[in-house]
Order: structure tokens, then sequence, then C-alpha cells
């Protein structure tokens, strides 16, 4: 029996169907992304199982208890929230320390997990500052300490992210990964950046139109698409000869498809070409080795070996 | 041009010197002044007015009951004001709209005409106001409410009330939508989400609240004019009084004068203090 189980979560405002029946099966310790464009159904999906926000139809198990008849304050769910909403009139300490408060954890318990967290996430040296005398990032780990001290069952994170500038939103990825390895929590990432989500998940529930179109492990999400939407919304795509190919699986050779270089784009690491072909407009990704590439206006022949 | 903004906020300028800075500074002059029965106002320098205002127990009481109501009808504005606020906040979209009229619309009514309509409901021992209050069993003989401070401690809270409102519906929207949330998923219940959680973060707002309440109740003329007529007098009744009953212009003027320096005091103090305790928190 799967750990959290999801299933047939439907969700309607009005006439509009934001999730629709949606079915997902969670192992304990899994880190799950849940991917889609914006308003596809993400956080609304997250807030059913948070508790905020009552499905129409459908239920949600965890570990065969029905967690639609626990309260949302009782049902012991670790959320981070894309604003943070981190208690900005109380310290870093406070805000961390609130949960054990409200479960009743004594004083001396409380303040030595809360210093166990805060170093966790690498904010020792700030517990006695309040939200707004730190940086983004910080904040976001404070909403994390927050989230993980009360040792919840699950983890559910909304877009944490996705407010911090993309070097920063690197690190704190490997971070947000090693933090999830060392803890061991059950994992909800929901998030509309592709990258992010197969960098970060075990496996990836794609959703379109409140629907999942495809749950995998990323890898194979990306490689076996089992829609052309997922297909597009994972990375780069051509379709040549009906079949899918992948921009950098396609590469210059002797014979082949043959092309005229219409564009090339210089992106540090690689290069972008988009070449003309009687197939149509075909987008390709080469490596930068250092070689010289064809310019604009070549004609090259374009090889690449169907998936099998 | 880098007089520009200067001379462009002259007009401005001028015209609250003239509406405002010359009439206060001939109403501190005039405070100075002589005035007798039969001699009328004579322009001299003397603190006979002053030396009368600061000891005569009879305006230290005056003051005292003006400062009292208005601590009344601010604590009374923020107890209903800021809970009336929360919910509000909370209604879903028509009824937040008709409610928020409902509670503004006072301001667009005269507060003699509002105030009027409480002396009705207070008129009596037959009063509307005291014959609900008797049907309830919450009393067993009617209270006087015309000519008393509690009166218009209620009267007056009820025509201040929208400037409690507003400034803690200000203060609400500043609030993370998520807050709350937050906190449930946490663990708290909902009375623990209000006081740890709200509380604290609307309290600039209902501080200020109160600081503009608090002012508009001390220097309030025509709500204590009409509930307390001229047998429940506050500050700016006396004044009045003295100008226009009396005509002891330059003790009136002292009074006027008195009333907005301690107003001014109590403000920004209050005010400080508001800011001195917020400053790091909420930045
Ligand atoms: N309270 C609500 N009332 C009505 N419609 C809503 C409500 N909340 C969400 N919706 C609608 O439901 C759909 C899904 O919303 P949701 O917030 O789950 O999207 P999302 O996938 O999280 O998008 P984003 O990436 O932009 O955050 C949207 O079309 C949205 O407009
Ligand atoms: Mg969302």
């Amino acid at each position: 029996m799967a750990f959290l189980s999801l299933e047939g979560l439907t969700k309607k405002f009005g006439a509009h169907l934001a999730v629709d029946g949606l079915s997902l099966d969670v192992e304990k310790g899994e880190f799950i992304a849940l991917l889609g464009p914006s308003g596809c159904g993400k956080t609304t999906t997250l807030q059913m199982i948070a508790g905020f926000v009552d499905p129409t139809a459908g239920a949600i198990r965890l570990e065969g208890r029905d967690l639609l008849a626990i309260k949302p304050a009782k049902r012991g769910l670790g959320i981070v929230f894309q604003s943070y909403a981190l208690f900005p009139h109380m310290t870093v300490a406070e805000n961390v320390a609130f949960g054990l408060e409200m479960q009743g954890v004594a004083a001396a318990e409380r303040t030595k997990r809360v210093t166990e967290t805060l170093e966790l996430v690498g904010l020792a040296a700030f517990s006695g500052r309040f939200p707004r005398q730190m940086s983004g990032g910080q904040q976001q780990r404070v909403a994390l300490a927050r989230a993980l001290v009360i040792r919840p069952n699950i983890l559910l994170l909304d877009e944490p992210l996705s407010n911090l500038d993309a070097k920063l939103r690197e690190e704190m990825q490997i971070e947000l990964r090693q933090i999830q390895r060392t803890v061991g929590t059950t994992t909800i990432l929901v998030t509309h950046d592709q990258a992010e989500a197969m960098a970060l998940s075990d496996r990836i529930v794609v959703m379109n139109q409140g629907r999942a179109e495809q749950i995998g492990p990323p890898h194979e999400a990306y490689e076996r698409p089992a829609t052309p939407f997922v297909a597009n919304f994972l990375g780069k795509t051509n379709l040549v000869n009906g079949a899918t190919v992948r921009p950098e699986k396609i590469s210059f050779g002797p014979s082949g498809l043959v092309g005229k270089v219409r564009t090339r784009i210089f992106q540090g690491n690689h290069w972008l070409y988009q070449v003309d072909t009687a197939n149509g407009l075909v987008t390709v990704i080469r490596q930068n080795t250092g070689e010289a590439m064809p310019a604009e206006g070549a004609v090259v022949h374009l090889v690449w070996s169907v998936a099998p | 041009m880098r007089a520009a903004p200067y001379l462009l906020s002259l007009p401005a300028l001028l015209l609250f010197a003239g509406v405002v800075i010359v009439p206060l500074v001939m109403t501190v002059l005039l405070s100075f002044h002589d005035w007798g029965q039969y001699k009328g106002i004579e322009p001299v320098f003397i603190l006979k007015n002053w030396q009368e205002v600061l000891t005569d127990s009879y305006f230290h009481e005056m003051f005292w009951r003006t400062f009292r109501i208005a601590f009344f009808v601010t604590l009374l504005a923020a107890v209903l004001g800021a809970p009336e606020a929360y919910i509000l906040n909370r209604m879903k979209s028509p009824w937040r709209g008709l409610f928020l009229l409902v509670i503004l619309g006072p301001l667009l009514i005269s507060v003699v005409a509002r105030t009027l309509g409480w002396a009705l409901l207070f008129g009596g021992n037959s009063g509307l106001v005291n014959k609900a209050l008797i049907s309830t069993g919450l009393i067993s003989t009617p209270l006087p409410f015309m000519f008393t401070e509690t009166g218009m401690v209620v009267a007056l809270a009820h025509v201040l009330m929208p400037y409690m409102v507003l400034a803690v519906w200000a203060a609400l929207q500043r609030l993370d939508p998520q807050i709350e949330n937050a906190a449930v998923a946490l663990g708290a219940g909902p009375f623990t989400v209000l006081r740890r959680i709200v509380l604290p973060q609307v309290m600039p707002g209902i501080l200020s609240g109160a600081i503009i309440v608090f002012a508009l109740a001390a220097s309030a003329f025509a709500t204590p004019a009409i509930i307390g007529g001229r047998r429940l007098k506050v500050a700016s009744t006396l004044a009045y009084d003295e100008f226009l009953n009396t005509l002891n212009w330059p003790l009136g003027a002292a009074v006027a004068v008195l009333l907005l320096f301690a107003l001014i005091a109590v403000v920004v103090g209050a005010s400080r203090l508001v800011e001195r305790r917020y400053a790091q928190v909420f930045g």
C-alpha cells in the first residue's frame, strides 16, 4: 500500500475544472514534483492535500487513513508557501518554534530542536533576526526549517524557489535535495520550472488542465514522453518524419537529412541551431567542444538515431 | 531649476499659512489679552487667562473629562472596530463591498444628523435604547444617556468608528493571504491564529486608528454639544461657550490653545512610541 495516495482527486470552481480526476501513489521518502504550466491546478492539488481546499470528489489517504476526515491543523504536514508566509512579528527562532509550541513540546526540547533545524538549513547564526532583516534565500530557509521542525509526515512545497534569482535558485535546489535526503521526508514539490522538477524529484507528475498527462521518473518522461504536451513541456522538441526528436540528439554528419543553417546562437556551453530542411525547421543543440562549427548559411547533413 | 519644486508648492503653502498658521498665531496671541465685562478685549500681554486655565479646578475637571471620554471612545472603537474590520475582510466579494458601504456610509452623513439620531434613541427614560436594554434584561431601570459621559462615549464611538475600521482594514490588507493557513498547518487553532498571528500584525493599524480616533474624539464639538448640551461640557464646547456666550474671547482662546497643545503632545508621543516599537519588525 502506498504511503500517500490521491484517488480521483477533483476540484471544481463553479463550472471550471481546476483538478480533474488526479490519481497518484506516493511511496514513503519519495520526492514528487507536480509540474505544469500556470493555472493547471498544481497549487489547488497541494491545497487539497493540506486541507485548505475541499475536493469536489475523490479521496486522499495517508497510510490508509482518510486524510480528508482530519482537520488541517491535525494533519501534521509541513508546508512551505510560495510567499513563505513567515510570521513577520516573530524572530527566526520563534517562527521555527511555533509549530513545536502548538504540539506542546517542552521548552528545553523545543530550543534543542529549533537549534538543530536551524543548523540543518545553515541559519544557526540568525535565530534572533526578524524575517524582514533577511534575504529572500534566507527567508526561504526559515520557511523550510519551520516546516521541517515538526517532523511532518509529508513536506509540501509550493514553488518555494520561484522568488529567488537564477543562481541562488540553483544553489537552493542542491541544498533542498540534500536536506530532503538527510531527513528522508516524503516531499511533494509544485513547480512550473521543468529543470527544477527534473533536478530534484524521483518522479514527475506532468499536469495539464487539471489532469496528469504522465507520471514517471524525470529521465523516462524526458526520453519517452507519453503525449506531445509532455514532450514540449519538458524541453525543446523536433517533429521529424512523425517522430519526436530532442535537439541535442541530432548531430551534423557527412550524410543525412540535408538542410541549411538559418540561425546559429552561441549559449556558452552549447550552440543552438535552427536548420531549414525539407521537413521544416529543425532545432539542433550541439555541445561547445571548442571545435569550429557550421556557420549561418552553411549546408549541413543532420543525423540522429531513433529512440528504441 | 532646483527651486522649481518649492515654487510649485508655494500656492499651497501660502494657502496653508493663510488659513491655518495665521489664525492659529492670532488665537495664541489672543489668549494673552485681557478681557473685562464692560471694557471688552484689551490687546495687552498678561498671563491671567493661562493662570486661570492651569490652576482653576473647574478647567482641570473639564480637560480631565475631555481626555477620559476620548480614551473610552478610543477603547470602544478599537474593541468593536477591529473585529468588525476582520470580519469584513473575510467576507466574500458581493457582501464585502456592501458591508464596507454600510460601515463607511455614516461618513457621508453629517455628524450633527448622526448625533441627533442618537439623541432620539437615547431620549429620556423611554428612549429606544433603554427600552431595548430593559427588554433584553440587561438592565432593570433606565440608564441616563443624555447629558452623561456614557451617552457621549457611545455616540462618539459610533461617529468615529469608520476611522478605526479603515485603519485596521488597511493593516489587514497587508497581511500575507497565506499567513493564517501557515499557522493552521503548524497546528494552531482558530483562536490561537487570531491572538498570536493576526492581532500582533494588525496592532500598528489598531494603534494608528486609535491615535486618529482619540484626536478626533478629544476635539469633537458637534456630538458633545448635542449630547452634553450646556450641562456637561468638554474642552471644545467650553471654548465655544467662552467665545459666544460669555464673550470672553481671550479665555476661550487659552482653552482652545491648551486643548490643541495637549492633543499634539499626546498624538506625537503616541506615534513616536508606535514607530519605535514596530520599526524593527515591520520596517
Ligand atoms: N479560489 C478559486 N476560485 C476560483 N477559481 C480558482 C480558485 N483557485 C484557483 N482557481 C482556478 O483554478 C485553476 C488552477 O489554479 P491553481 O492555483 O491550482 O494553478 P497553478 O497550477 O498553481 O498555477 P500557477 O503556476 O500560476 O500557480 C486556475 O484556472 C485558477 O484560476
Ligand atoms: Mg500555484
